[in-house]
C-alpha cells in the first residue's frame, strides 16, 4: 500500500496546548526519576566519614627519657578493615618534663610532607621545601606558616595516651 | 595451489556475504561510508600537524586497553594496592603493562598539550569552531586529572604523601579549602577511603566524562569540518566562513578516509611503537617503599608533568601562595574558556597573530624553567648527606675536625655545600673564609634568615668555637687539595 495513502492514526493530542502539557510531563518524570538517583548516590559520596577520637596508649612513660623527642605510632580510632598499613598514623612525641609530654604531628604545616627530628640539631626539618622547626614545634625558618600541631597527650596508670585527632589540614 | 587459491576466494566471498548481510540489517556502511570519506582539506606543507589530535585518542584508547587489563590485578584498598602492584611488576607482562600505562600517561599529556598548541597558533578556536575547542579544553582537563588520580593509585609511599600533599594544597583554596581537603581524603585522615576515591575517580568518574566529551568533540570534528590551513590576510569572517570553506572542499577537498586517515594511522602506529619499545626498555615508574604513614623518611615528588607546578608553588614567596594555588588554574581555566568566545573572528594565521606565539613560547618557557627547577630542587634539604670526608675537612682531630662534624650533626650540611657535599639551599661554604670574618659568621649562625634557623639557643659556646674554626678555615689555599665527591 503506498504510504501516502495510509489512513493517519487518530492522534488525541493535535491540540498544541496538550502537547506542551505532555511535553512537560516528560520532563517532569525524567527529572523525578533522575533526582531519585542522584539523592542517595550524591550524598554518600559526600557523606565523609568523621573518624571518631578516641585516646591510643603510646607506652609506658620509662620508655620516652625526659628531653627526648621520639617516633611514635598508632592505630587510628575505627580503621576500615582493608586500610592496611594506612591505619596507622605517626606522631612525635617529646617528653618535656616529669609528666609532661607533648605530641607533634609528623605533617608539615606548609604541605603537608612529614617532618623529621634532628636530634642533635634540636630541630624538626622538612624534605619538602627546607621548612624547619625548633624541638618546641614553632616555626624556625622556610615556607611552614604555622607551628607543628599538637595532639592532646595525657599520662594514666603510667602510660602516655595520645588523643586521636584528623590530618590537620592547614588552610583550617 | 589452485587449491588454496580458491579456499582464499571462498573465504573472502564469505566474508562479503556476511558483510552484505550485516550491512543491510543495519545500514552502518551507508551511515559510516559517507562519513569516513567525508571531504577534508588538503593541508600542503603542514599536513602532518593534523595528526596530533587523532594521536592523543590513539593513546587514550591504549590507556584504556591497558588500564583495563591492570585492573583485573589492581586491587583498589589501600591496604592491599601496594602488594597488588608489587605482584604485577614482579610479573614480566605485568611489567610491560604497567610500562605502557605509564608512559602511555606521559606521551598523552605531551600529545594532547602539542595538539592544544597546534589548534592554538593556527586559530582553529574561532568560528565555527569554538565549541570544538571547549570540549578540547575539558578533554585536556581530564587528561590532567587522570595523570594526577593515576599517579597516585601507585599506592607507595610517594603515592600516600601525594594524597596528603593534594589534600593540604586544596586546604589552602580560600572559604572552601577544608571541605575539599576532607572530600579528596574521603574522611579525616588519609586511609581506607583515600584510594578508593582516587581509582573510582580515575577509572570511572573521569574516564565516563572524557568518553562524554571526547564524542562530542569528535562529532564536532565532522559536522564543523577539519579546519583548513591558516592564510595570512584571509581573516575569518562567521557570515562567511561556512560557505567559503565548502566551496574550498568542492574545489580542492580530498576524502578523509584514506588520504588523509593513513598519515593519522601511520603516525598513531609511530607512537604506539615508541610506548611499547620505552615499556620494555625502561618499564614503568619504580614503586617505593610501602605507603605506611609511620615511615616518615619519605620526600614525595609528582611525576615529571606535574614537576614544574610543584616547582612554581615552592620558589613563589609564601604570602601569594594560597592565591597562586586558586587563582593560577583558574586564570588558566578562564584564558581556555574566553578565548574562542572573545576571538571567533579575525586572523588565524599566526604570521598575523605573533603574540600567540609570544603566549605558547612564554607557557612552553615558564614549564621548562620550573621543571628543571623541579628536578634540580634547589630548595630541598638534602636529608641524606654524609659527614663531610676527612681530605675535605682537612684536619683528624682539634676544633676544626669538631667544627665539622658539628657541620654535619646540627644539620648544616642538608643546606649548605661544601667541596661538593651536601646541600644546595643556602650558600655553598667551599671558601666561606675567605668571604666573611669569623664574627660575621658567628652573627649569621646565631640571628639565622628567612630560610635559615637561628642557632643561637641550639649551639654550646665551645661548639659554636670549633664550627667557626672549621667554617673560617674554608679557604682557597687551605682547600685546594680536596676534590668534589664523584656524582
Ligand atoms: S611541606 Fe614542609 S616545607 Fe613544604
Amino acid at each position: 500500500m503506498d504510504d501516502s495513502q495510509a489512513p493517519r492514526p487518530e492522534f488525541p493530542i493535535e491540540d498544541p496546548e496538550r502537547r506542551r502539557f505532555f511535553g512537560k510531563v516528560g520532563a517532569i518524570c525524567a527529572s523525578i526519576a533522575g533526582v531519585i538517583v542522584a539523592i542517595p548516590a550524591v550524598s554518600f559520596l559526600l557523606g565523609l566519614r568523621k573518624a571518631p577520637r578516641d585516646w591510643r596508649v603510646l607506652g609506658k612513660v620509662e620508655e620516652f627519657p625526659v628531653g627526648e623527642t621520639k617516633l611514635v605510632s598508632f592505630l587510628d580510632p575505627s580503621p576500615l578493615p582493608w586500610a592496611g598499613v594506612t591505619a596507622k598514623t605517626a606522631a612525635w612525641l617529646r617528653h618535656e618534663e616529669e609528666q609532661k609530654f607533648i605530641a607533634f604531628s609528623v605533617n608539615c604545616t606548609h604541605l603537608g610532607c612529614p617532618v623529621r627530628w634532628l636530634p642533635e640539631a634540636d630541630l624538626f626539618m622538612c624534605p619538602c621545601h627546607g621548612g624547619v622547626y625548633y624541638g618546641n614545634g614553632t616555626v624556625a625558618s622556610g615556607p611552614p606558616p604555622k607551628p607543628l600541631p599538637t595532639y592532646p597527650v595525657r599520662v594514666r596508670d603510667g602510660n602516655v595516651e595520645i588523643l586521636t585527632t584528623p590530618l590537620p589540614i592547614s588552610g583550617e | 595451489m589452485n587449491a588454496n587459491h580458491m579456499n582464499g576466494k571462498q573465504a573472502i566471498g564469505m566474508w562479503k556475504r556476511l558483510w552484505l548481510w550485516f550491512d543491510e540489517l543495519t545500514g552502518l556502511g551507508a551511515t559510516l561510508g559517507p562519513v569516513m570519506t567525508h571531504l577534508v582539506p588538503r593541508a600542503k606543507k603542514t599536513r602532518w600537524f593534523y595528526v596530533l589530535g587523532s594521536a592523543t585518542l590513539v593513546v587514550f584508547l591504549v590507556q584504556v586497553v591497558t588500564g583495563i587489563a591492570l585492573s583485573n590485578s589492581y586491587v583498589a584498598g589501600s591496604g592491599q594496592a601496594y602488594e597488588s602492584l608489587r605482584f604485577i611488576t614482579q610479573n614480566h607482562l605485568g611489567r610491560i603493562l604497567r610500562g605502557i600505562h605509564d608512559i602511555g600517561a606521559s606521551a598523552m599529556i605531551i600529545l594532547v598539550g602539542l595538539h592544544a598548541i597546534r589548534v592554538y597558533l593556527m586559530g582553529a578556536y574561532k568560528y565555527p569552531r569554538q565549541m570544538n575547542w571547549l570540549t578540547g579544553a575539558g578533554l585536556l582537563l581530564f587528561t590532567i586529572l587522570m595523570a594526577f588520580t593515576g599517579q597516585l593509585l601507585r599506592w607507595d609511599q610517594n603515592g600516600f604523601w601525594t594524597a596528603v600533599v593534594a589534600a593540604e594544597q586544596a586546604g589552602k583554596v580560600p572559604i572552601i579549602g577544608p571541605w575539599l581537603a576532607h572530600f579528596l581524603l574521603a574522611g579525616d585522615t588519609a586511609g581506607g577511603a583515600t584510594l578508593s576515591r582516587f581509582f573510582a575517580a580515575h577509572v570511572f568518574f573521569i574516564p565516563a566524562c572524557i568518553f562524554l566529551f571526547l564524542g562530542l568533540h569528535l562529532y564536532l570534528v565532522l559536522y564543523n569540518g577539519i579546519s583548513e590551513p591558516p592564510k595570512a590576510g584571509e581573516p575569518v569572517d562567521p557570515r562567511t566562513y561556512r560557505r567559503g570553506y565548502h566551496r574550498l572542499l568542492e574545489r580542492d577537498g580530498v576524502p578523509f578516509w584514506p588520504d588523509a586517515a593513513w598519515r593519522d594511522l601511520f603516525f598513531g602506529m609511530l607512537v604506539v611503537i615508541t610506548i611499547v619499545v620505552l615499556a620494555i626498555v625502561i618499564g614503568p615508574a619504580k614503586l617505593g617503599k610501602p605507603p605506611d604513614p609511620t615511615i616518615i623518611q619519605a620526600s614525595p615528588r609528582p611525576d615529571w608533568y606535574f614537576l614544574w607546578y610543584f616547582a612554581l608553588l615552592t620558589l613563589i614567596p609564601n604570602w601569594i601562595e594560597r592565591w597562586v594555588i586558586v587563582v593560577g588554574p583558574l586564570v588558566f581555566g578562564l584564558f581556555l574558556i574566553l578565548l574562542p568566545l572573545i576571538a571567533p573572528r579575525g586572523e588565524r594565521s599566526p604570521l598575523r597573530r605573533p603574540w600567540s606565539i609570544l603566549v605558547v613560547g612564554s607557557i612552553v618557557a615558564m614549564i621548562g624553567y620550573y621543571t628543571h627547577m623541579g628536578f634540580v630542587a634547589p630548595w630541598a634539604p638534602r636529608l641524606d648527606a654524609q659527614p663531610l670526608p676527612t681530605q675535605v675537612v682537612g684536619a683528624a682531630t682539634g676544633p676544626v675536625a669538631a667544627g665539622a662534624k658539628l657541620f654535619h650533626d646540627k644539620g648544616c650540611e642538608y643546606c649548605h655545600a661544601i667541596s661538593g657535599y651536601g646541600g644546595i639551599r643556602g650558600p655553598d661554604l667551599t671558601y666561606v673564609g675567605d668571604r666573611l670574618k669569623p664574627d660575621q659568621i658567628e652573627t649569621r649562625i646565631f640571628s639565622g634568615a628567612v630560610n635559615m634557623p637561628s642557632y643561637s639557643k641550639i649551639l654550646k659556646p665551645e661548639e659554636l668555637r670549633d664550627l667557626l674554626a672549621f667554617l673560617d678555615s674554608r679557604r682557597r689555599l687551605a682547600t685546594a687539595g680536596a676534590s668534589p665527591p664523584a656524582p
